[in-house]
């Protein structure tokens, strides 16, 4: 069966069940395979997308809620030539160490910051809260959010996109 | 005519002396004395024993839920309460002498629970529920004072209370007393076992669970004619916890008291909304009081009939044969199938009875949620999710606000309704959907936490649907 998705601006057709995961169809069918499959139940949050303007977790997100809607993935905040300010700010603050978690946590902080570029360091902690990193790395985390947060907030100063 | 009139005035004079008792009656029953200030008692002039003991007591009262703003400090105060009268913010019990009650004496303290007014001798709005807590003996209160009065003073007065006139006037109280209010203390009752009336006791004072779980009138008073009938409470349904419980599987005094102590159960599901600090501090004390409790409860539930009994045995029989079965797939997702799909695909991979609660989902054919008389709770788990307590493991459910839409998460609640219960089909649930989804129902949502003091932090979902 046949499934109409629009992801990272991109509508397409894709050859799967209705009830099957977005997940699945991220990774296997159009080969985004920046979401993360951890725990398949929605409680590490490693398959973080957002889903219009929420965080949404893919694993337990079947695609037959989702015609019509926008999907966006890691993939699609910037390119390796031209880094969104999110993956910029990762960089910069090299918040990632085995990185598994690291494409969820940026698409639910990226879902906070593009409600409110501004807001302070307890309100990202609390907002990342359902994601969960086993390296430790959550101090570069909060840091490379905070900094996307000033990244966005110059750009959206400046006139730029973001 | 002269005696007609004679007999007028008598009457009218009889009329003017009884009116003038009344009012003077009145007036003394409304007014109360100042109890002198006393400079603040030192922590260690209490003894220790009596402060454990106070700790146990303020869980069993839920003390800290109220009298603690989200992200405040425990006991300060500060929470806005919404009644239908307008906003009333919780005081601050810690010792601060200028912002708390420091300056209370003992007597001060204990008169408050008793009689509902402050040192000051002024009325207290009855979000205080004194009309529960007036039951509690001078022992115990003895002992929370002892426990309040050794906590951290914290220098914080709440808000203001936002009371439109009249509400804003305290003497108005005495009337709402007069109606409403019978004073303590508790009486216990002889024909029943020590533990029945220690359940009685603690139910109906301290742990005020009418003050939730019975419906009230228009001016804010339980309805003593439909004791535990189930309410409505910060936009969660509160399950009726008398002969109406609609747990498939009766409560017994046994599951109630799990219950209450860990949050969850396995026939029942987990504690969540106003409920989730509550069994969070219930599983900080002793376990015969959580027991005494059940077991009260219990009885006002009553001994279920056969054919309950048989009802919940079909039930969990029915749950066994699930999740010994493989998983249900359909492909139609269309039409008035897309509810059956959503359940299957976004739902059932939790909640098919695989894995016990609280780290699986219940199997919803144990649910009380779908036998309530609204779908309130389950849009709330569903859009908002149960998050993880701090600190410990718990039940956990993912949120689902980022992809229903109205019309699908009101067909999921509708196939949830038509498989999962024999009561009929709910007839508000687009409503009630579209006043969460928009946010004009405000639903805290609660942690589990039952380690911390203070109560679980509280998410207020602010933002409106996108």
């Amino acid at each position: 069966m046949a499934v109409t998705l629009t992801v990272n601006g991109k509508t397409q057709q894709v050859d799967a069940d209705p009830e099957t995961p977005l997940l699945y169809v991220l990774r296997d069918d159009l080969e985004l395979n920046g979401a993360k499959y951890g725990c398949g139940v929605g409680q590490c949050g490693a398959c973080t997308v957002m889903v219009d303007n929420e965080a949404v977790l893919s694993c337990v997100t079947p695609v037959l809620l989702l015609e019509g809607r926008r999907i966006s993935t890691v993939e699609g905040l910037g390119t390796m030539e031209k880094p969104g300010p999110m993956q910029q700010a990762f960089i910069e603050q090299q918040a990632a160490q085995c990185g598994f978690c690291i494409p969820g946590m940026m698409m639910r902080a990226q879902a906070l910051l593009q409600a409110n570029p501004t807001v302070d360091e307890a309100a990202v902690r609390a907002h990342l809260e359902p994601n969960l990193c086993r390296c430790g790395t959550h101090m570069r985390i909060v840091k490379a959010v905070m900094r996307a947060g000033e990244l966005m907030h110059q750009s959206s100063q400046s006139g730029g996109s973001t | 005519m002269v005696r007609a009139a004679m007999r007028a005035m008598r009457f009218l004079t009889g009329l003017a002396i009884l009116l003038v008792l009344g009012a003077g009656a009145f007036v003394s029953y409304a007014w109360h004395s100042a109890i002198d200030p006393i400079d603040p008692p030192s922590q260690a002039s209490f003894d220790r024993t009596l402060v454990a003991r106070g700790a146990d007591l303020a869980a069993i009262g839920n003390c800290n839920v109220c009298h603690t703003a989200p992200g405040g400090q425990p006991f300060a105060g500060g929470l806005g309460i919404p009644t239908p009268f307008g906003t009333i913010y919780s005081t601050n019990i810690t010792p601060d002498p200028e912002t708390g009650i420091g300056r209370w004496p003992e007597a001060a303290f204990i008169r408050s629970m008793r009689k509902g007014v402050d040192r000051e001798g002024r009325h207290l709005y009855p979000a205080f529920p004194y009309d529960h807590y007036t039951l509690v003996s001078d022992e115990d209160n003895r002992a929370l004072y002892a426990f309040l009065m050794t906590r951290s003073a914290v220098s914080a007065a709440p808000p203001e209370n936002e009371l439109p006139f009249p509400f804003n006037m305290r003497m108005l109280l005495a009337g709402w007393k007069a109606l409403y209010f019978r004073e303590g203390p508790y009486q216990p009752d002889t024909s029943k076992t020590a533990e029945w009336n220690r359940g009685h006791y603690l139910t109906e004072g301290l742990s005020h669970c009418g003050a939730c779980h019975t419906p009230r009138n228009r001016l804010g008073a339980e309805k003593k004619d439909e004791y535990f009938a189930g309410a409505e409470v910060e936009n969660w349904t509160v399950y009726p916890i008398n002969v109406n419980s609609p747990a498939p599987i009766p409560w017994e005094a046994d599951s109630l008291t799990f219950y209450l102590r860990h949050g969850w159960h396995e026939h029942h599901g987990a504690s969540r909304g106003s409920m989730a600090p509550v069994t969070a501090n219930l599983g900080s004390i002793p376990e015969p009081d959580v027991r005494a409790i059940a077991t009260y409860v219990a009885d006002v539930m009553g001994r279920p009939s056969q054919e309950r009994i048989a009802r919940g045995e079909a039930a969990l029989a029915t749950v066994r044969k699930e999740s010994a079965s493989p998983l249900a797939l359909r492909a139609s997702s269309t039409g008035s199938g897309i509810g059956e799909a959503i359940f299957l695909s976004a739902c059932q991979g939790c909640h098919d009875g695989r894995r016990s609660v609280p780290f699986g989902g219940l199997n919803l054919h144990l649910s009380s949620a779908v036998n309530a008389p609204n779908a309130q709770n389950i849009i709330n788990v569903t859009l908002f999710g149960l998050p993880a307590a701090k600190g410990e493991p718990s039940a956990i459910m993912p949120a689902y606000r980022g992809v229903l839409s109205q019309d699908q998460l009101v067909a999921l609640l509708d196939y949830m309704r038509e498989r999962f219960s024999d009561q009929p089909a709910w007839a508000d649930t687009r409503e009630r959907v579209a006043a969460t989804m928009n946010g004009e129902r405000e639903v805290p949502i609660y942690r589990m936490d039952g380690t911390t003091q203070a109560p679980p932090e509280t998410s207020m979902r602010t933002a409106p649907w996108p």
